[in-house]
């Protein structure tokens, strides 16, 4: 995939928890080598379209179609996304006790590289890469030897997904809020291993709460979610201006054009 | 979503790979058992007088005995006139003297299971004795066990060689009385391994016995007795299997164990006798009794088991920690899959001054399995500053599976410690969507979850059965999700 070519098409998508309706008609084009910015208020289902797009069982797609490389993402299961090259950097990592996170990481590479027809790496190759990552991203080495996330600080879970990330090198990456709960430092490496990490086959969306990541990492596209919906879209530019004045008049900027639309 | 499904029903249908049956003849006494019977097994196996006397002591007694029923397990009622009391591969009579004169389809039955006895001979270090139905078949590496005065042999042939040792031993941690499928034990037991570490010596291999149900409608009757002198060491794994029959078949083994001043048994068990078929039909009835007793000061005794097999599975591998300052530790993982229900734990006797003991207990349920720890922790007046701790973990896999605790504490002495910590989960939806978010199978995801909550106890077994029982784990639980 060359830059400029379509990764994911969203279109009028619609999704539920249960009978509850979240997602109520997203639009979104995101093409390879572009990254894109989700902003928003909290309950405004930023992190229920990550969830979807990722395949999580609990919500519904109820109407709409998602076409990822031109396939209907949607017949896919989670794991044949995961393995298609789309990664979810989750909001709350999971714990699993009794796992060893270097295991897990070679794992997840290795059915990754086995779904492309590529060789396992073996245990030295696959040791020096993961060495390489976490020097990007200032990590003690004992991590890798602890059980996944059990006992990590917020800080270490969220780059501990970074990580993962940066290891598997996903076609697209949905970075869900992963910078809520980091300090500074920790978002600087962040951002820094996310732009080493951007090229004209990759293609990054990241939901998240506050400008301040944005400022590390530039995005090509800022969109505003509200009510289940894309709001408005705009350049780079906007995630600024969102700072300064916040979500509310977005809001009723959509409200006022929500009833000039039913008029 | 359809494709996975499909995925699990096709595993669902996956064989119990250990479950062929060898084609050899049988040399068995008729069904049923009366005195007779034990006379036949006693005089087939060539016994001296105090071995009979024994026996009939132990049958005399089981007449007065009834079938205990308080396990939370559901069965019909045993018939005990229709199982065969001994089964020996034919023309056995005499025991062979080295591997070159064992069957060669007996062989291939083991190499069969993984267990090459000339491969594991020579390369793997670990000395085997291989119990098929009813007696030993062979005894790999004796000689260098000689050597160090160890004595590693078939129980039937300690009899034979040792019987000052046996007559010593035999009965004094499970006596003949002790409970009703134990006191059956004691009547018809037909073979199993004998181990005697004479002092100071630290046995330098694994010791291995591997039981194999072969023959129908057959109950298997081995007794264990492993003697560690003082400051003794030695090391013990036992294997099981059997052939997959629709009817089930009774497994009632006693295992003792005696550690005196300053010695250590460490006792592993991978236990994957077939478990029955999917709709609950079939599998090994494994009713046994395993209990060691630390006899002097300093003394260890650990018991490891992974139990993954069985149809049901009732023990309770047990420390008597009669010397001061001695150790009695239980770890376990208890599997229970489709419609197998497990009954087991521990029991921790304390009565030396400072006497230590650790219970982790892992038990998994999945499908309609039934799983339950039940546990005693007894501190005697006598047991000053004696220490416990129990940890019990549940894991659920479904809405159709148990897990049951039933923990006893029984402080009589008031500077006692005893802790015990308990919790009960069901496999994370969350956890099992993280692993598949990063590319994992959801049945390679759940049996590294499983394998995760079991980590601490397999961390016990020795190197190549911890791989082993990793493997077992992930084939007993495939399937077991959806």
């Amino acid at each position: 995939m060359n830059r400029g070519q379509g990764m994911l098409s969203v279109t009028d998508l619609h999704a539920a928890i249960g009978d509850k309706p979240i997602l109520t008609g997203i639009d979104l084009e995101i093409k390879a080598g572009e990254v894109h910015a989700i902003m928003g208020p909290n309950g405004s289902g930023k992190s229920t379209l990550a969830y979807v797009l990722a395949g999580h069982e609990h919500y519904k797609v109820t109407s709409g179609t998602i076409l990822y490389q031109g396939r209907d993402l949607t017949r896919l299961n989670p794991e044949e996304r995961a393995r298609e090259g789309l990664f979810l950097a989750f909001q709350y990592p999971i714990e699993i006790p009794g796992v060893s996170n270097i295991y897990l990481l070679k794992a997840a590479l290795n059915a990754i590289r086995k779904h492309r027809g590529q060789a396992e790496l073996d245990a030295m190759e696959f040791l020096s890469l993961v060495k390489e990552k976490m020097e990007w991203l200032s990590m003690e080495e004992d991590l890798l030897y602890r059980s996944v996330n059990e006992g990590f600080s917020g800080g270490e879970k969220k780059l501990n997904e970074v990580l993962q990330l940066a290891v598997l090198e996903p076609r697209l990456a949905i970075l869900d809020e992963t910078d809520s709960g980091l300090d500074i430092d920790a978002l600087k490496l962040v951002a820094e291993a996310v732009n080493r990490l951007r090229s004209p086959e990759h293609a990054f969306l990241i939901v998240t709460h506050y400008q301040r990541l944005l400022d590390y990492i530039i995005p090509d596209y800022v969109h505003v979610m509200s009510h289940g919906r894309i709001v408005k879209s705009g350049g780079s530019t906007l995630a600024l201006e969102l700072e300064k004045r916040g979500y509310a008049w977005i809001e009723q900027e959509a409200a006022r054009e929500a009833k000039a639309g039913a008029k | 979503m359809s494709g996975p499904e499909e995925k699990i029903r096709r595993l669902i249908k996956k064989k119990y790979p250990a479950g062929f049956i060898t084609d050899i003849g049988e040399d068995a006494v008729p069904p049923g058992l009366d005195e007779d019977i034990i006379q036949l097994i006693s005089a087939k196996k060539n016994e001296p007088q105090f071995m009979l006397e024994w026996r009939l002591r132990a049958y005399r007694h089981w007449l007065s005995m009834h079938e205990p029923t308080w396990a939370q397990v559901r069965y019909d009622p045993i018939d005990y006139q229709d199982i065969v009391y001994y089964s020996a591969p034919a023309g056995r009579e005499a025991r062979p003297k080295s591997l070159a004169e064992v069957d060669p389809r007996l062989l291939e039955t083991y190499e069969k299971l993984g267990i090459p006895l000339r491969e594991q001979e020579v390369l793997a270090g670990i000395a085997v004795d291989a119990v098929f139905d009813s007696v030993s078949v062979a005894t790999t590496f004796k000689d260098r066990l000689s050597e160090l005065g160890i004595i590693f042999c078939p129980f039937s042939e300690a009899v034979q060689a040792h019987p000052q040792l046996v007559q010593k031993y035999l009965g004094t941690v499970v006596p003949y009385t002790d409970n009703f499928f134990a006191t059956l034990n004691s009547a018809v037991f037909s073979d199993g391994s004998f181990v005697y570490v004479p002092p100071g010596v630290r046995c330098p291999m694994e010791l291995s016995t591997y039981f194999r149900i072969n023959a129908a409608k057959t109950g298997q009757f081995e007794r264990t007795l492993i003697i560690a002198d003082e400051g003794a060491c030695v090391s013990y794994l036992e294997g099981c299997t059997a052939p997959m029959r629709d009817e089930n078949q009774l497994h009632a083994a006693v295992v003792e164990l005696i550690a005196l001043k300053d010695a250590e048994i460490k006792y592993s068990t991978v236990q994957n006798w077939y478990p029955g078929d999917e709709e609950g039909r079939g599998g090994i009835y494994n009713f046994v009794t395993k209990r060691g007793a630390c006899r002097g000061d300093r003394a260890k005794i650990s018991w490891t088991q992974v139990e993954t097999g069985s149809a049901i599975t009732w023990k309770y591998p047990s420390c008597i920690l009669e010397g001061d300052n001695s150790v009695g530790e239980f770890y376990s993982v208890a599997l229970t899959s489709n419609y197998q229900q497990a009954d087991t734990g521990t029991k921790m006797i304390h009565i030396g001054r400072d006497t230590r003991s650790t219970i982790l207990s892992k038990g998994i349920s999945a499908g309609h399995g039934q799983n339950s720890y039940r546990g005693l922790v007894k501190v005697l007046k006598g047991a000053m500053g004696a220490r416990n701790y129990t940890r019990c973990d549940s894991l659920l896999l479904g809405d159709k599976c148990g897990a049951h605790t039933f923990p006893h504490i029984d402080v009589r002495n008031p500077t006692a410690k005893v802790e015990h910590e308990a919790t009960t989960s069901k496999i994370g939806e969350d956890q099992l969507f993280y692993c598949r978010q990063r590319g994992l199978s959801a049945e390679d995801a759940v049996s590294m979850i499983v394998n995760g909550f079991c980590k601490q106890v397999f961390n016990e077994l020795p190197m190549e059965f911890a791989v082993e029982a990793q493997r077992l784990l992930s084939v007993s639980l495939e399937g077991a999700i959806g």
